[in-house]
Formats: C-alpha cells, structure tokens, sequence
C-alpha cells in the first residue's frame, strides 16, 4: 500500500498537529535538493538559502503584525520558544524571584515553572480559572508585583480554545514592570494579531500547529527587550539561537504563515460556521453533554464537549474505528488516572472531565466530513453508556447530574 | 495511541457479557468515577457447587479497563469461587495477549473487582484500599504511601533499593524521577539525606571522589525461605520485559537450594543465545541474593521432584 492509498479518514485533531500543506511542502523541497548550502557559508550555495530565511522571516512578521523582521528568531518549536522565554528572562532579571502564570498552560510552559519552583527556589503564581475556563482576573492583578520577572499566559488554550484577554493582560504586566510572555501556540493563524502596537514583549509559536512541518517554530521577542539565548554556539539567528538552521523547515514555516494570512478569513468564517453546526447537532443529539471553555469567546476552529459518565479513550478508539480522529482531555489516553488539568482546573465534575472529547477543525475541514460525524457520534456514546455502570436503561442517575453553568 | 493486542480490540469492541446481571449474588464494585476507572462485576453462583454460573459487568473506563472486565467474565464463567480466586490480574492480562505497562491497572482493577465479588458471596468485607496515595508507578500500581512505607522500615537510599523492594519503576521506568521525589521527601525527614560539603569555586570537592568499594564478603544477613524466594522472583520479574523484547520470555520453574530451574520460551527456546541469556540470569540472581546459585534450564530438572 503506497501512501496515496491511505484511507485517512476525517481529521478533526488540527490543535494536536496539522497536515504539512501541499504549498508549505513545494516551497520546502528545492531546500533538501540543490538548495542545500548551509546559509552560514560564503559561497553562492549559502547565499541562496540565507536569502530565502529571510524571506520565510519576513512572513511570519506580517502573520504576527511585528513591527521589524529581526522580533523573529526561529526555534525548533513552541516547547523550545517557551522554554527560551521564560528562562532568557529570570537570567536577565537575576533580582527578580517571582513568575506568574495560569493553571491551564500547556505543560511546557507548567512543567518548567514547576522545576523552576522546585530546583531553582523561584515563586510561581498559578492563576486559576472559573468554570468556563476565564482567567481570574482579580489573582491575576494580586499576583504581580515588583519582585514578577515574567508573566506567561497563553493567548489561546488547546483544550477548550477559550481566549485570555491578552492585550489586557500585557499592560497589566508592563505596568507592574514584568515582561509579557504569550504561549499563541493555538492561536497564530487562526486570530489576526498586530504586535507591533502591541504591550505583548515575547510571543511563542509552532509551525505544525498551522499546516507547516513538525520541528519548527518561532520566538517573537521585542526589539529592546534583554535577551539571554538558551542555545549557546554559533551566531545563527543574531547570537539568539545557536545552531545551523533548520532551513526547510524555516522555508516552510514562512510559506505556512502566508497561506495563514490568506485564509485567515475562512477560518473566521467557513469554519467557524461547521464548527457551531457540528457542536449544535451533538447537543441535540446527545444527552448529557456540554461544551467546555468560553463558547462565546474562543477560537473558530476548536469544540470541545464533555460526555458524562463515559471515559474518553473509549470514544477515541470508537471514532477511530469509524475513520474519525479526535481527541481527549481524558488521562487514559496518557497512562494516567486524572483527568486533564484543564477540566479540574475549570471545576468540570469528574462525572463529565472524563469524556471531554475534542473536535478540532482547519481549513481542510468539509462540510460532508462534519456531516459524518454528526451521524456517528450519537450511536458511540450510546454504546458506551450502555456498558457504563453509572447509566441506567432510563438515563442519567439523578444523583449524578451534576450543575454545570 | 496505544498499541492494543486483537485481542484486547476484540473484547473493546465487541465485549461479552456487558450489562447488569439481574440475579446476581456476588457483587463486587471497585475503583471510581474520581479516579477515572470504576468496575461493577455481578456474579450468579451456585450457593451449593460454588460453580460461577453467570458472569457480567458493567465498566467505566477506558478501552483496556473495558476489555478487561469483558476478559475477566469469560475467563471465571465456569470455574468454582476457589478457582477462580486464583486467576490474577497477570492472568487477564495474558488472556488479552498482552497490555500496555501504562495500562496494567485495568488488569488489576479486574482482579480487585473478582476478588470483592466472591468477598461479597462469602459474607465477608472487602477492604479497598487502592487509593491510598498518589498512583506513582502504574505498572505495578504502587502508591507514594507504599513506596514511603518501604523506604522507612527497610531504610532504603536509592531508586534501585526501592524497586527491589516494591517493583515500583521496574517496568516502564516512566515514574523514576517520581520515586526519587518520594525517596528524597522521606529521606529529608528522617535525616538520612546529609548536605554535600562545600568546596573552593572551580574545583572538584574529595566528596565527590567516591573511595572504591570494599570487597562485597560480609556475609549478608540470613534470608527466610520466603525472602529468599521473593529476591528470585523480582529479579526475574525485572529482567523479563529485556528478554521480551527480544520476543522472548523467562519464567521461574522450581528452587532447589543453590539451583534455580527457569524455562525460557518464546524466541529464547531453542535460541543460539539462549546459553547466554541464562548466564544473565545467573548473574542476575547472584547479585539480587548476594550468594551464589546456579541457573539450569527446566529440562533439567530431577524426576519426581
């Protein structure tokens, strides 16, 4: 079986990763080919390839509305662009002990803050979130201060798309004197973004999050900011991160943010409106489900229902076996037994976190595909409620029914 | 995604015996809907022959917690209660053809649920007592309160002491930093764990210079039989998953005295290697019982023994 042959199914998991687009992947191949210099190398087989990073640079400028092209330094992903962040900022502001972030972040921004908190004897502020995943604002002003290195907070989460106030947040911190740091994995591309008026100081970003190759991303950093680079060798990227480009993959990134720019109307648009239909019809379909996150301020793409009393590995290998990939905010699928940090956090009840499944679309998505979906959901969860020993012929327990507003 | 046997995709998909058993006289309901894993197993035995007539449940969990529950019903119909409470969960798991180590917990969440039922039969009470603590290794589903247990009353140091002791990190080995956490805390406590000394900037401290160990001849404290026999069964237990992956196994046959009788199977039987796989499992063994043994193949063991 050659690849072409593939049944692929409906991909409805593009905040996990995305497709390489066909266009992405035309302006990569020359790069592995007769475009193969190392852009460092004075010779014309260099030069070449210097020339096309720049360009790649200069279209990520223009998704992010950055004011220069030197803001971009390209890295090898949105843990490296996170983990550059935040330490290149504690190493800049030695003085400064605290750092202040959200519950909900990925865990590359968590897992760091945790080793930071537990090695490296910093305070780490963690802002807890209502039930409909919105930052509390009010812990979030209580929490900055002078001693504040750096605040990280997503822009968008990857479970439920619910959307920090960013813009908001970053004065907030500016004015504490702390630097911004945004975690805009989920976001670029799929919200329009002007940095250049912006108070955000740092913003991180992937390229396989919007339909460029897996290895890739970008750390915005201000021109001015203090700047301590993680990767220590060469002068690649201005001294900021050492090491020979990854130039396909920069090429690649750079075409991606272009195509991004081009559709970032339809995203708002054409998919978005699939998005409300397949989640429409699943709540009326479906009993005892809700959907998670802000629905009324989130990204176009992103749906996230939690199904009560069923564990979402089941409904994954369920749809898998109908052609449908999604994903879950249940542990299983991780080997663990708790539920994701992101429904606990929200205060989602274990009867629901559990199930919380997640539908997320790109602008590959059809109409026909969504219309699938909306046929075979119902009969999967019905199965495995029926093995559930928490459902009943009749319906939900009563006892369990839990109050989510 | 998980890389799940036919087997198990078999009874996920297909699982027998789902649903409530209205008859049922032996009920055993473990885990929750807190820690994302519960199940209700429902028995119909016969009160005169003991025989488990009827076999259903019902379970919330994932795909292997699912294919589990349905395994365990198929595997029980049949048998008498005693039979039964002899299946373990290592036995459901075989019966699957194989879990993921991360998902070996379904395997003994099935077990628990066999074993509260026929608790239930009997009249007696079943003590769960499986959410203890944190879940640190889920291999072998041992808690930070069984590690912290094991690390005070055998005044344990290091990882590889605790994972003697417990099996916690012999499998997946995920959990390792987590263990050390555990052992660092309780070491913290006790006093155990002294600071490095300080030395001049830009050098080496003579802490760090480790004095070569002396000769290991201190006779080690005498083992009990049973001791001696649980050190031979972890030690085989932790070189398993190596030979499996050589699509291979090893298993214990019998002790006698200083020889140890063991089958390999799978690809090791009748391997070219297999000599030397049975010298690593000597060595093995010598070094978990710090005394000498000798490994020989079953096949040789003495007749009528």
């Amino acid at each position: 079986m050659t690849a072409n042959t593939v049944q692929l199914g409906i991909y409805l998991d593009n905040n996990a990763t995305t497709r390489v687009d066909p266009e992405v992947l035309a302006e990569m191949l020359p790069l592995f080919t007769e475009q193969f210099g190392n852009p460092s190398s004075m010779h014309g087989f260099g030069a070449a390839v210097g020339g096309k990073i720049e360009w790649a640079r200069k279209q990520v400028q223009a998704l992010l509305g950055a004011a220069h092209d030197s803001e971009i330094v390209f890295t090898s992903g949105g843990t490296e662009s996170d983990n550059t962040a935040i330490l290149s900022v504690l190493e800049a502001y030695p003085k400064k002990k605290s750092i202040v972030t959200s519950v909900v972040e990925h865990p590359a921004v968590l897992a760091l803050c945790d080793y930071l908190e537990k090695k490296r004897g910093y305070t780490v502020h963690r802002i807890g979130v209502d039930n409909r995943g919105n930052l509390n604002l009010d812990a979030y002003k209580a929490a900055l201060g002078p001693d504040v290195a750096i605040v990280s907070i997503m822009w968008a989460n990857n479970e439920t798309g619910t959307i920090f106030p960013i813009e908001e947040l970053a004065q907030l911190a500016k004015a504490a004197g702390a630097v911004f740091h945004t975690d805009a994995v989920q976001a670029v591309g799929k919200i329009p973004m002007t940095l250049a008026t912006s108070a955000v100081d740092m913003l991180s970003l992937s390229g396989h999050k919007l339909h460029a190759p897996k290895g890739i991303g970008a750390l915005y950093v201000k021109r001015g900011l203090r700047f301590r680079p993680m990767l220590r060798g060469g002068h690649q990227e201005r001294s900021r991160r050492a090491g020979t480009e990854n130039a396909p993959g920069i090429v690649g990134l750079g075409a991606a943010a272009q195509l991004a720019l081009m559709h970032m109307t339809d995203e708002n648009t054409r998919v978005k409106a699939l998005r409300d239909k397949l989640e429409q019809a699943i709540l009326a379909a479906v009993p005892n489900c809700f959907v998670t996150g802000n629905p009324a301020n989130r990204l176009p793409n992103t749906c996230n229902v939690a199904f009560e009393y069923i564990e979402g590995e089941a409904i994954l290998l369920l749809l898998n076996e109908a052609g449908i990939a999604a994903s879950s905010g249940s542990a299983c699928t991780s080997g663990s037994l708790e539920p994701s940090h992101v429904m606990r956090a929200m205060g989602v009840p274990y009867t629901a976190a559990h199930g919380a499944t997640r539908f997320s679309l790109s602008r590959e998505t059809t109409e026909e595909e969504i219309d699938r979906v909306i046929a075979v959901v119902p009969g999967i969860i019905a199965k495995l409620r029926s093995l559930s020993p928490y459902w009943s012929q009749a319906g939900a327990p009563k006892e369990f029914a839990p109050v989510y507003s | 995604m998980w890389n799940y046997t036919d087997k198990v995709k078999e009874h996920f998909f297909n699982p027998k015996n789902a649903g409530a058993l209205d008859e049922a006289n032996a009920v055993g309901e473990v885990g929750s809907i807190t820690c994302g894993d519960a199940l209700k197993l429902m028995m119909k035995v016969n009160p005169d022959s003991q025989v488990i007539e009827d076999a259903k449940f019902q379970t919330f969990g994932c795909g292997s917690a699912i294919a589990s529950s349905s395994a365990l019903t198929e595997m029980i119909i049949g048998k008498t209660v005693d039979e039964a409470l002899a299946v373990t969960n290592r036995d459901i798991a075989e019966y699957l053809g194989g879990l993921p180590p991360e998902k070996m917990h379904c395997s003994v969440m099935g077990a628990e649920a066999l074993r509260a039922a026929i608790a239930n039969f009997k009249g007696e009470e079943w003590v769960d007592d499986h959410e203890e603590g944190e879940l640190v290794c889920k291999c072998f589903g041992i808690d930070a309160a069984m590690i912290e247990r094991a690390v005070t009353v055998n005044s344990l140091t290091t990882l590889e002491e605790v994972t003697h002791y417990t099996k916690a990190g012999g499998s997946c080995q995920t959990c390792h930093e987590k263990i050390e956490e555990v052992l660092e805390a309780v070491l913290a406590k006790t006093g155990a764990l002294a600071p490095p000394k300080p030395h001049a900037p830009g050098t080496v401290g003579l802490d760090a210079i480790k004095p070569l160990a002396p000769k290991a001849e201190a006779a080690p404290a005498k083992l009990t039989n049973v001791q001696r026999m649980q050190k031979i069964m972890f030690a085989i237990e932790e070189l398993r998953p190596q030979i499996q992956r050589d699509g291979g196994d090893v298993e214990l046959v019998d002790i006698d005295g200083k020889d140890i009788y063991v089958r390999l199977t799978g690809a090791c039987s009748g391997c070219s290697q297999s000599a030397g796989t049975m010298m690593g499992v000597q060595a093995k063994l010598v070094e978990a019982l710090g005394e000498f043994v000798r490994v020989k193949p079953a096949s040789l063991l003495p007749v009528g023994a």
